[in-house]
């Protein structure tokens, strides 16, 4: 058993959580993940570790609620249990002095960047962090990304916060500007976002990493069920990401992987939602 | 009863048959298919051990039952002697009596089998390990032997770890288990069906080891939550028995459309999450109308048992040699016929065919036909030049096999492994780290439970003689 020490609603359906896992919390870099069981019968739930306190022995973690199995997770209270949290999972980001780099982040995946982003800041990059999300309510993390970032850009699809459009566009800006163009880009978020990145980096060959979440179950690399193509290669997310180089990633293949069990989520959702 | 048959009583009781449930409801159920002998059958059925001198049957039990002993017993009704023998010399008889090849081991060296059939020795390990979890009243508490002050890491909490965790436990030291998923058991959970295996078993056998005294602890990854290198700071010996992890994937087009699972991927949703099996599981599996199983071992036979009680009108192995050559025990392959699952053999696959949506349609297909015998003794099989064919299917499985997980060994580049990644050690477990030794699928690759089980107990041996000498 796991305590939740903390939980706080950053956004809607977007919890902070803070809980009691000392030796995770030791062990943790940044870019693993843990696979968090809220009680007997409840999915196994890949989760990225937002940040650790070693001392203290805690981890946070980013939580949006977008199915059945993650609802479960944020409705538990501070004082409340986790039944299981197993990790840390998957490779740590490399983290090296590239001078600038770009840290776009989509949605919930801010969350996701964060921990990176802040590694890379400690590490003594220039970082350049864009945020985006549909509208102002979907865009978190702002004030903590700007805590270490050189330049914190914000775009809303509406335009109810920062630039209207899409996180491209400040990336293309950046880009097209030797003095800003990054020399690397770290990009996590929706699928179509990470995809986009991706094209936009492809002609000038800027390393881009992205972090994938593809469905898993143990996270150990024993059942292969998060595989993703890259290259010509089918690897394990949970073992040999959940990084890649997002030049090489089939993201038509992981879009389409994810949609597997589309049904049996819908089925989920009814009676749930108001 | 009777006990004192002559040799010629003993010849002319034949051997017994296991009760099984229907085979067309149990195709619809995952209640076990075996049921088990009841006294009256057992006690007769061990009537026909003839207690030979030689004790073969004991050379062919890699972790040394003294069959004849508790078969003795069993056949004057020492239900409590027997009990004591068996668990004396087995972890698990409970499971052991369910899974084990017992028709390649201790059976196949009875001397009753020259002539005629062997005595049911796995029939008779189960039904002496049901009875002692039945009635564990009627056996004195196993005392708990004086602690030693030894403190010893287990990794992981499958076959070879629990064995090597109650050997070490009965010889007094203090054992801890670091399992990585969320249950105990592992692959004897997460692998191995409830209806060949029943969890409840599992559950009772593990309480067993922890009236021992056997601490376990589940969510913890060696090699990622902790290391070998603190493992080896903080106890003065670990045993690694973490298993082959690790699917060998099928390497032909179309293994990424949805629909598509590794026989570990389709097992642990079953069987570690329960999906499809209880209502309360919130994990969810692709149930399949047609479902084709690639492979021919008892992890394929597991699979396309268990898509038929998922509820598949077809349910078919494909093979690429023969069924002669399928490496699957013959009661499991047996029992899948009884079951309606077809078998499609001599038959290679080419490739996953998928619709416009990326979901499974079929299984592009080539027939087979036996050549020369390679490697493993078996005749190899070659393509018959012009026989593609597509054999319908929405959901296809992958029981080629596993290799090593490298989380645990990719942390320690000290611990020596072979060309595939393998833990490498001695015939006693011993690895190239002083105190750490190895056994189970870890060191072998894909083996059998028995196998694992042997593993652990000689390791636990070799273990005690290390403790002695630092």
């Amino acid at each position: 058993m796991f305590e939740v020490l903390e939980n706080e609603t950053l956004a809607p359906a977007l919890h902070r959580m803070v809980l009691r896992a000392p030796r995770i919390a030791a062990a943790r870099r940044p870019g693993q993940f843990v696979i968090v069981r809220r009680a007997e019968g409840a999915e196994r739930i890949p989760l990225t570790i937002g940040d650790a306190d070693e001392a203290a022995g805690t981890l946070t973690l980013f939580v949006q609620a977008i199915g059945a199995g993650t609802r479960d997770i944020v409705a538990v209270p501070p004082g409340g249990c986790l039944r299981d949290v197993a990790g840390p999972l998957g490779q740590p980001t490399h983290i090296e002095n590239w001078g600038r780099v770009t840290c776009v982040g989509g949605g919930v995946g801010t969350a996701v960047l964060y921990p990176l982003a802040k590694a890379l800041a400690a590490a003594g990059n220039r970082v350049t962090t864009i945020i985006g999300g549909r509208s102002a309510p979907l865009v978190i993390l702002e004030k903590e990304l700007a805590d270490f970032s050189a330049e914190v850009r914000v775009t809303t699809e509406d335009g109810s916060r920062g630039r209207q459009g899409f996180v491209t566009h400040e990336l293309t800006e950046l880009m097209a500007d030797s003095a800003t163009c990054p020399r690397a880009v770290f990009a996590i978020g929706p699928v179509p976002m990470m995809r986009a990145v991706a094209e936009l980096t492809r002609p000038t060959a800027i390393p881009t990493l992205v972090s994938l979440n593809p469905i898993m179950i143990d996270g150990t690399g024993m059942c292969g069920g998060c595989r993703v193509m890259i290259g010509s290669e089918a690897r394990f997310a949970c073992v040999d990401g959940p990084e890649f180089d997002g030049h090489q990633v089939d993201f038509q293949s992981l879009a389409d992987r994810l949609t597997m069990y589309r049904d049996h989520e819908a089925q989920c959702r009814v009676g749930l939602q108001p | 009863m009777l006990n004192n048959l002559s040799a010629k009583e003993r010849l002319g009781i034949e051997r017994v048959k296991m009760p099984e449930q229907d085979a067309i409801a149990r195709s619809r159920n995952f209640a076990e298919v075996n049921l088990g002998l009841t006294l009256e059958q057992a006690m007769r059925e061990a009537q026909r051990c003839l207690a030979c001198k030689s004790r073969p049957c004991v050379a062919g039990c890699p972790v040394e039952v003294a069959i004849p002993e508790f078969v003795t017993a069993l056949a004057a009704g020492e239900l409590t002697v027997a009990a004591r023998i068996l668990m004396g010399d087995n972890a698990l008889p409970a499971v052991c009596g369910r899974v084990c090849p017992q028709e390649v081991q201790c059976e196949a060296k009875c001397v009753r089998g020259a002539r005629g059939l062997p005595v049911a020795i796995g029939y008779l390990e189960r039904f002496v390990a049901d009875w002692a979890m039945a009635n564990a009243e009627d056996l004195a508490v196993e005392s708990r032997p004086v602690p030693t002050g030894k403190q010893i890491a287990v990794v992981g909490c499958g076959p070879a770890g629990l064995t090597a965790a109650g050997e070490l436990a009965r010889r007094g030291h203090e054992v801890r288990i670091f399992e990585a998923l969320h249950d105990t058991g592992g692959v004897l959970r997460y692998g191995i069906p409830e209806f060949r295996l029943p969890k409840a078993i599992i559950d009772a056998e593990v309480a067993r080891l922890s009236r021992l005294g056997v601490d376990i602890e589940c969510n913890v990854i060696i090699g990622k939550t902790l290391t070998l290198g603190q493992l080896r700071e903080q106890f003065d010996a670990v045993f690694i028995g973490n298993g082959a992890g690790l699917p060998v994937m099928l390497g032909i087009p179309g293994e990424n459309l949805k629909g598509v699972y590794s026989a570990n991927e389709y097992l642990t949703r079953v069987n570690l999450m329960g999906a499809g099996q209880f209502a309360e599981s919130a994990t969810p599996i692709l149930r399949g109308r047609n479902v084709a199983v690639i492979g021919g071992g008892n992890t394929a036979m597991d699979c396309v048992r268990t898509a038929r009680r998922l509820g598949a009108e077809r349910a078919m192995i494909v093979y690429r040699r023969g069924e002669s050559e399928m490496p699957a025990r013959v009661e499991e392959i047996h029992h899948a016929k009884e079951e309606g699952v077809e078998f499609v053999m001599l038959t290679a696959p080419l490739a996953v065919l998928g619709d416009t949506q990326g979901w499974v349609r079929a299984l592009a297909c080539q027939a087979m036909e036996l050549g020369e015998p390679d490697a493993s003794g078996r005749r190899r099989p070659v393509p018959v030049s012009g026989s593609a064919f597509e054999l319908p299917a929405d959901v296809v499985i992958n029981a080629l096999g596993t290799r090593a997980n490298p989380l645990l060994t990719a942390t320690e580049p000290d611990l020596k492994l072979n060309r595939w990644g393998n833990i490498e050690s001695d015939a006693q477990g011993a690895t190239s780290l002083p105190g750490v030794f190895a056994g189970g699928d870890i060191v072998r690759g894909g083996a059998t439970v028995i196998l694992a089980m042997g593993d652990g107990k000689r390791a636990a041996a070799a273990m005690e003689a290390y403790l002695g000498q630092v």
